[in-house]
């Protein structure tokens, strides 16, 4: 008999922690207590986006970057609730919301983890609000936080100048110390600012015979995490090569003309130059 | 039996290997033609639209009326665009085909001004004729020099491919092309930036060359001590210095700083000790803080180091990292051009990075006048589908690269966000960017 008790405490148990936790996540989740603003990413960005859905002030898709269409509908909540319009979301904004509107986090993270176009209007069914649902879908696990959908992009490029830069820095500078990696980038977006270069990044890079690693193939190596990250440190403004537009390794430079121009200073291994 | 067995396994063997060989052969070839082709397209390509460039010019001289004047210097101006393209597209970085290269975006840059600029109430006046006379002829001659080259070219059935062999191999080479274009760029020697008189200066958008930047020399101790206070390090560490060369737009020391769990760089003008760019390398952990907290980091920083009265304009987060643009602000106009980044760990709230470039280049004190329109008036110069929903005022660089007042407007049109600015006195439209959205990702 004594099993059996044992069997039935477990169940007993089993059966409050599941109560608990779903009641958890149906209605007292909220916001952590950091505050957003544009720029934002993230879970907290999310369940902001969907609660001001709800309440119809934000049409654009909910995938977790505080974007502008995201920071018009907050002034707009912010102005008919009578809170002051300044764009952030912070406790009392926060509060508001959470008394105005209804998060249901798990369809939310389920849409967006099935990555289906989805909307969340309040007094509308869930079902009409996205795309039927195919078999094997229902058993993928809500845990954790959801990742945003969307990703920031340094104003004027795309994902895909940042991933075709990360291969030229990669395959021209790995190895070089970081600040070198980013004055490689620096001076491939100083030569798509020069009138004597191509005017786009994919021009410049593959401008033959201008770097080396374009001619020799190293370009298509797989870039490393720090290669991209020094990609967008440049596209941010940083130029540690102090506006340089050429760069040369002084030990296997086969141009005599290269030495000709005005040298700026060197890091690690390269010699940048006006 | 057994030997013509063997005999004939090997006769097999040696046909296969030959049909591989030569179908090896084969495909590098067809990429070899292909490599070719695209070089004596964008070539070809080149001496054509200097044949155009040259013969438009031409008929601009003979113009007199705006309506005919500004779309034909528009057009040189594609043009001029188009051929510096094709000259990207040839194997001659290593040439020095830079006086060609300058000479045509010179002339773009001319065609522009002039094309965007009212010629009925401002028009060409007789220097910019001069100029144009002046392109007029050197363009000839580029044109002149690039038929011989093509007529090389097409005549000795010259191969590109065989140019960048020259080239690569860097031997006394005794190239029919690159000949050809050392004498075209030869012929540019003759002309030089001074010949175009005034109306070029300030062309080169970023050529303020740190003009108001104030202080006193800074010593090399100086510099070393201020570096350990910026990146929190103990004074006994080793930092390494060197000097910039003659090469850079202002003198600076470089100083970097390695340690196991970081490594710092900066560099540092020796007028006046300001930090020109601060960038600092450390793997990051998981966000603690949001973007906002990350803002009052970086605002505390630039307190700290006296940059005074900067506005927080936008932000960005980057998984652990949060990146701010501030903006000099002077009686409530921001101005642009004096503008500055700072990069901020999101796991601690240390500083990462400072870019102060603009900002050194660009900022002093302004004298601002008044606007001579009003708010309403530069209104309705906007588009009315465009819903105004913030608006300031703002000192920018224009297309001209001169500093102008306006209205800058925030509104929105459809999904799209949109910064607009209206020019302050005049009610000119300088300036309408569509803003940003984030990106979707991709896998």
């Amino acid at each position: 008999m004594k099993w059996l008790r044992v069997v039935s405490i477990l169940l007993i148990v089993c059966m409050l922690t599941i109560s608990i936790s779903s009641s958890v996540d149906q209605t007292s989740h909220a916001f952590s207590p950091r505050i957003l603003q544009k720029g934002s990413t993230g879970d907290d960005v999310i369940e902001l986006q969907a609660r001001l859905q709800y309440i119809g002030f934000y049409e654009g898709n909910i995938d977790g970057v505080f974007g502008w269409g995201t920071y018009w509908a907050l002034r707009n909540f912010q102005k008919e609730f009578g809170l002051e319009v300044d764009g952030l979301a912070g406790q009392e904004a926060k509060q508001k919301l959470i008394d105005a509107t209804n998060y249901d986090r798990q369809y939310v993270k389920k849409q967006i983890n099935s990555g289906k176009d989805f909307t969340y209007y309040g007094g509308t069914s869930k079902e009409q609000q996205t795309e039927p649902s195919q078999k094997g879908e229902d058993q993928k696990k809500d845990d954790g936080p959801s990742e945003p959908t969307s990703v920031n992009v340094p104003t004027g490029y795309s994902q895909n100048d940042i991933q075709l830069m990360a291969n030229a820095v990669h395959g021209e500078a790995r190895g070089e110390p970081y600040v070198g990696q980013v004055a490689v980038a620096a001076v491939i977006l100083n030569r798509v600012e020069s009138s004597t270069f191509p005017n786009s990044v994919s021009g410049v890079i593959f401008e033959p015979r201008a770097f080396t690693a374009v001619s020799d193939g190293q370009i298509w190596l797989e870039p490393d995490e720090t290669s991209k990250e020094a990609v967008m440190d440049a596209m941010n403004g940083w130029d540690p090569s102090q506006n340089a537009l050429y760069y040369f390794n002084p030990n296997t430079a086969t141009s005599d003309w290269i030495w000709s121009r005005p040298q700026i200073k060197k890091i690690g291994k390269h010699i940048f130059a006006k | 039996m057994i030997r013509w067995l063997l005999i004939g396994v090997l006769a097999v063997g040696v046909t296969g290997t030959a049909v591989w060989g030569y179908q090896e052969h084969q495909e590098k070839n067809a990429i070899l033609v292909q490599a070719e082709n695209s070089y004596q397209r964008a070539f070809h390509d080149l001496s054509y639209h200097t044949n155009l460039l040259h013969d438009k010019i031409g008929t601009v001289l003979a113009m007199n009326s705006q309506k005919q004047l500004s779309p034909q210097l528009a057009d040189i101006w594609r043009i001029t665009s188009e051929a510096h393209n094709d000259v990207g597209q040839l194997p001659l970085a290593l040439l020095p085909f830079n006086k060609t290269e300058e000479f045509l975006s010179d002339i773009g840059e001319f065609t522009y001004r002039t094309a965007i600029r009212d010629l009925n109430k401002n028009p060409l006046t007789d220097d910019e004729v001069k100029l144009l006379e002046s392109l007029y002829k050197q363009s000839g001659k580029i044109e002149k020099e690039l038929r011989k080259v093509q007529y090389m070219v097409l005549n000795e059935n010259l191969r590109w491919m065989d140019v960048q062999l020259a080239l690569a191999s860097d031997e006394k080479s005794d190239n029919t092309i690159i000949n050809g274009f050392k004498t075209v760029e030869k012929n540019m020697e003759g002309y030089a930036e001074g010949d175009l008189g005034p109306t070029f200066t300030g062309a080169s958008q970023q050529n303020h060359e740190y003009k108001f930047l104030k202080g006193e020399n800074l010593s090399e101790e100086k510099a070393k001590e201020k570096t350990k206070e910026i990146f929190e390090i103990p004074q006994g560490a080793k930092v390494t210095m060197t000097k910039s060369g003659k090469g850079a737009e202002v003198p600076t020391y470089s100083l970097s700083y390695r340690s196991d769990k970081k490594n710092g760089y900066m560099d540092i003008s020796v007028k006046g000790g300001h930090p020109i760019s601060i960038l600092v390398e450390r793997d990051l952990q998981e966000a603690e803080l949001g973007l906002y907290e990350g803002s009052e980091k970086a605002k505390n920083f630039l307190e700290k180091y006296k940059y005074k009265g900067m506005e927080n304009f936008q932000s960005t987060q980057y998984e652990q990292v949060g990146v701010y643009n501030f903006l000099y602000v002077q009686d409530d106009v921001r101005i642009y051009p004096d503008s500055l980044q700072v990069k901020v760990a999101l796991d601690n709230g240390d500083i990462l990075g400072l870019s102060a470039r603009d900002f050194l280049m660009n900022h002093h004190e302004r004298s601002i006048k008044e606007p001579k329109i009003s708010e309403e008036e530069a209104r309705s110069n906007v588009n009315p589908n465009v819903k105004i929903r913030e608006q300031h005022m703002a000192i920018i660089e224009n297309d001209l690269s001169e500093e102008v007042l306006c209205y800058e407007f925030l509104g929105t049109l459809g999904e799209s966000t949109y910064r607009i600015f209206i020019n302050a006195n005049d009610g000119v439209e300088e300036k309408v960017e569509k803003l940003k959205q984030a990106e979707m990702k991709f896998g």
